[in-house]
């Protein structure tokens, strides 16, 4: 197993503002064009008063690091993706971010032993309420597991 | 914008057929997300990598079946969103996505509604995964 000694693990919470510009610019490369991601008057004529964000941009957040966890700089596979919003998010918004090692399994796949790293991030509203929960699984190839174990 | 939606299960989203990923857009969304991954950019770290050329994002092609719901925002919004990568989005490919309703749920001031959605290109699906999309009452 895979970086076991850091299973649970946790980073310190990160603050995060959502930018309108970043937010901009990620609409406009996901290619959509909905103006209550960029147009203030169309947002604010919304139910929301302000300006959405697009669903998996919280993707893009720093989440800080886990104390002592480094993982290879290339050749991790993101296997999974999964968010869950309380509520929605919204541009200007302060957000607490941090991130866990919740699992670390093996798994023999076609091409060697595979690892599977499972995260989950969290962002959370300055007085403490969950806005976000995301979870991504991460998997690590029989090559990369070498360069990590060596 | 479309008026309150009013699904029932089983009903399909109208599959959009989208322009063929350029290099551009993986530049724009390396940009927009910050994930600089080489083999998302660079022609050579993707064959370094066993890939014959640089692939997409994973999270590109997810924010690409997002777009279903785009025309909905007036309404309600992505409450979940999970997604499994199964197969490589390379430079060229046009994705077609498209859904199914397969469950819904009344809530005291909403109602929420269950999607299997995917993104395939010419050859295989290359994620698959679940919507949940709150569509508030009026």
């Amino acid at each position: 197993m895979l970086y076991g000694e850091f299973v649970g693990g946790r980073s310190k919470p990160l603050l995060n503002l959502v930018e309108r510009g970043a937010v901009r610019k990620f609409a406009e490369a996901i290619a959509d064009p909905n103006p209550l991601y960029v147009d203030e008057a169309a947002a604010k004529r919304s139910r929301y008063g302000r300006l959405l964000v697009p669903p998996t941009f919280p993707r893009t957040f720093d989440y800080g690091h886990i104390e002592g966890l480094k993982l290879p700089s290339a050749g991790m596979i993101h296997g999974e993706f999964h968010i869950s919003y309380e509520r929605p998010l919204f541009v200007g918004e302060e957000v607490f971010c941090r991130m866990r090692l919740e699992d670390s399994y093996d798994k023999q796949g076609r091409k060697g032993l595979l690892g599977f790293l499972v995260f989950e991030r969290t962002g959370e509203s300055p007085d403490g309420a969950r806005i976000f929960t995301m979870n991504d699984v991460v998997v690590v190839t029989e090559v990369v597991r070498r360069v990590i174990e060596a | 914008m479309n008026g309150t939606p009013n699904w029932s299960v089983g009903e399909r989203l109208e599959e959009r057929v989208l322009p063929p990923i350029s290099r551009l857009q993986l530049i724009k969304y390396a940009g927009a997300s910050g994930d600089y991954n080489p083999i998302h950019l660079v022609d050579e770290a993707a064959e370094e990598a066993g890939l014959p050329g640089v692939i997409a994002h994973g999270m590109l092609t997810v924010a690409t079946m997002g777009l279903l719901f785009s025309p909905y925002l007036e309404h309600g919004y992505v409450k979940s969103f999970g997604s499994r990568f199964s197969g490589m989005v390379n430079v060229g490919d046009a994705l077609r996505v498209g859904g199914r309703v397969t469950g819904m749920e009344t809530t005291e001031e909403a109602m929420l509604y269950t999607f299997d959605v995917y993104a395939r290109n010419d050859t295989e699906t290359a994620a698959a995964g679940v919507v949940g999309f709150l569509v508030y009452g009026e």
